[in-house]
């Protein structure tokens, strides 16, 4: 199962009609059991990208296309959001199991598929607990193994840990990492922090300020498990490097302009 | 104020030894606990009002003494009257009050998350809400008849615009990244009624019932007062017009109880329909 995003270009239209393009002319391909980290400075359309490729929004031209097999119950996405965008009446037991329900899974199924991803998110114990009980990273661990469990062909993150203090995100990295080798799934992971696409991805996709061009695409050839030590590795580090360089004016500009161009 | 001139004016000199030790400047915003206070200071608005009747410093027919309003109270409950007022003003309180908050609820669903009903109701509930139900009423009697349906129904109306109100405001506030989720999981339209708006404005329909107990109160006694043989509405008035002022001071301290008891039912509801509140 590949996806492939084509010729994807979005436009908003503002108050006066006169049309902003958030993004122009993508086209990227996201292999079987790929991990792809799409990377850009603020107000370069990530979040755009991916809820285009989610279908919660619509594209002004291009298309978004899932080629190859599936099963009759995968579904084509599941997001895992920024601020968790977990359900505050269910316990983190039901917040899991919600897309099984969703597509009418039996009890014992449910059950089997949430005690998996509740094992592999190491949430033992918490079954039955509320989300305002847990800790930000436990609740993105929530929502992490509420989007496996849908077992989707393509896993959507939209900057996920960005709400995380910089110690626990550090170690959601390295536990996304575990499970991304578990899993073995496609995953497509939006950030903005290039340490963490180079630390994560096997191919880093660099995008452009408003409106978001792919300025670079960067494979990254790095030894698998990546543990705390590759953040120390030369090639790591020109990896980050490069990047960066590639990113750096585009990032200054939106410092000076972020004011009264965005939002 | 002095000291701080001269030690800054004079930079030469060693710096001085004195030692100010950090005021909690923010004190007064601690709360505190004021034990006992709220069941004391009861008791003595009681006390006071027992002796301005018996020391008749106010006349007892115009302000009978606790302890005399109570007598007639017990009085009452012997001999049965009591029930057969209060029955009467509960049945038509919790008809209205059911009738009135389903609807409410399911057109404050309606109008709330379709925009071809909100569409359709937002001008005629906007246009509805600001008549005083009362004043409805002598033509719900005209539609009706004096029997118990126009006293029913001036509730319904009554209860009907706070919960459809906050209903539909409720939906409206709905997070939509909440729904942004569902979708992604699966969800449809209908199943995110379900499972997400309404378990999201649960805290408005306890808001909107509380609200709406409260003017069903108000409302059964303002339609018994008018054509009813039995009620606390009824009994109030009945009272009034005999001067038997104790019997009307229990019509109200009855009220006072009715409103305790819903207002008590319903926060005890909403802790065990909401436990994922903080």
């Amino acid at each position: 199962m590949r996806v492939l995003i084509e010729k994807l270009t979005k436009q908003y239209l503002d108050r006066r009609g006169l049309a902003t393009e958030a993004l122009e002319d993508i086209n990227l391909v996201v292999e079987e059991n790929e991990f792809v980290v799409v990377v850009g400075p603020s107000g370069c359309g990530k979040s755009t990208l991916l809820n285009l490729i989610a279908g919660l929004i619509s594209p002004t031209s291009g298309q978004v296309v899932f080629e190859g097999e599936r099963s009759r119950t995968q579904p084509q996405t599941a997001m895992v959001f920024q601020d968790f965008a977990l359900f505050p009446w269910r316990t983190v037991y039901k917040n899991i199991v919600f897309g099984l329900e969703e597509r009418r899974a039996s009890l014992s199924e449910q059950r089997e598929t949430g005690q998996k991803y509740i094992q592999m998110v190491g949430l033992q114990g918490s079954e039955q607990k509320y989300p305002h009980q847990l800790s930000g990273g436990m609740k993105q661990r929530v929502s992490i193994a509420r989007a496996l469990a849908m077992d989707p062909l393509l896993l959507l993150m939209d900057e996920p840990f960005s709400a995380l203090d910089a110690q626990t995100r550090t170690l959601m990295q390295y536990e996304l990492s575990r499970i991304w080798e578990e899993t073995r799934k496609s995953f497509l992971y939006i950030t903005h922090n290039i340490e963490e696409a180079v630390f994560l991805g096997d191919r880093v996709v660099v995008l452009s300020r408003r409106p978001g061009r792919i300025l670079d695409i960067v494979d990254i050839d790095l030894p698998r498990p990546r543990g705390e030590k590759l953040s120390l590795e030369k090639a790591y580090l020109e990896y980050v490097d490069r990047i960066w360089q590639t990113i750096k004016d585009q990032a200054k500009e939106a410092l000076e302009e972020k004011g009264d161009d965005y939002r | 104020m002095t000291t701080d001139n001269q030690v800054t004016q004079d930079p030469t000199s060693s710096a001085p030894t004195e030692k100010i030790v950090v005021r909690h400047k923010a004190y007064f915003l601690k709360k505190k606990d004021y034990p006992g206070l709220s069941l004391i200071s009861f008791c003595l608005l009681l006390l006071i009002w027992e002796l301005a009747s018996r020391r008749q410093w106010v006349p007892p027919l115009f302000l009978p003494a606790p302890t005399a309003v109570l007598a007639e109270g017990w009085a009452m409950v012997q001999s049965g009257v009591i029930f057969k007022h209060l029955l009467a003003s509960l049945s038509r309180v919790l008809w209205g009050f059911l009738i009135a908050c389903s609807l409410g609820l399911v057109i404050g669903l309606l109008i709330g998350s379709f925009r071809f009903f909100e569409a359709i109701g937002n001008p005629i509930i906007a246009a509805a809400f600001p008549i005083p139900k009362i004043a409805i009423l002598p033509l719900l009697i005209l539609w009706l008849g004096i029997g118990e349906a126009p006293k029913v129904a001036v509730i319904v109306l009554g209860v009907f615009f706070p919960m459809v109100i906050n209903v539909y405001t409720g939906v409206k506030n709905v997070d939509p990244l909440l729904i942004k989720a569902a979708l992604s999981l699966g969800s449809t339209r209908t199943r995110i009624i379900r499972k997400v708006i309404f378990p999201s404005i649960l805290p408005m329909i306890f808001a909107g019932m509380k609200l709406g107990m409260g003017i069903a109160l108000l409302l059964v006694v303002a339609a018994e007062m008018v054509g009813a043989d039995a009620g606390i509405g009824f009994m109030i008035m009945n009272a009034a017009d005999l001067m038997q002022t104790k019997k009307l001071m229990v019509g109200l301290v009855m009220l006072s109880l009715l409103g305790l008891f819903f207002n008590g039912l319903f926060q005890r509801l909403e802790r065990i329909v909401i436990p994922w509140k903080k």
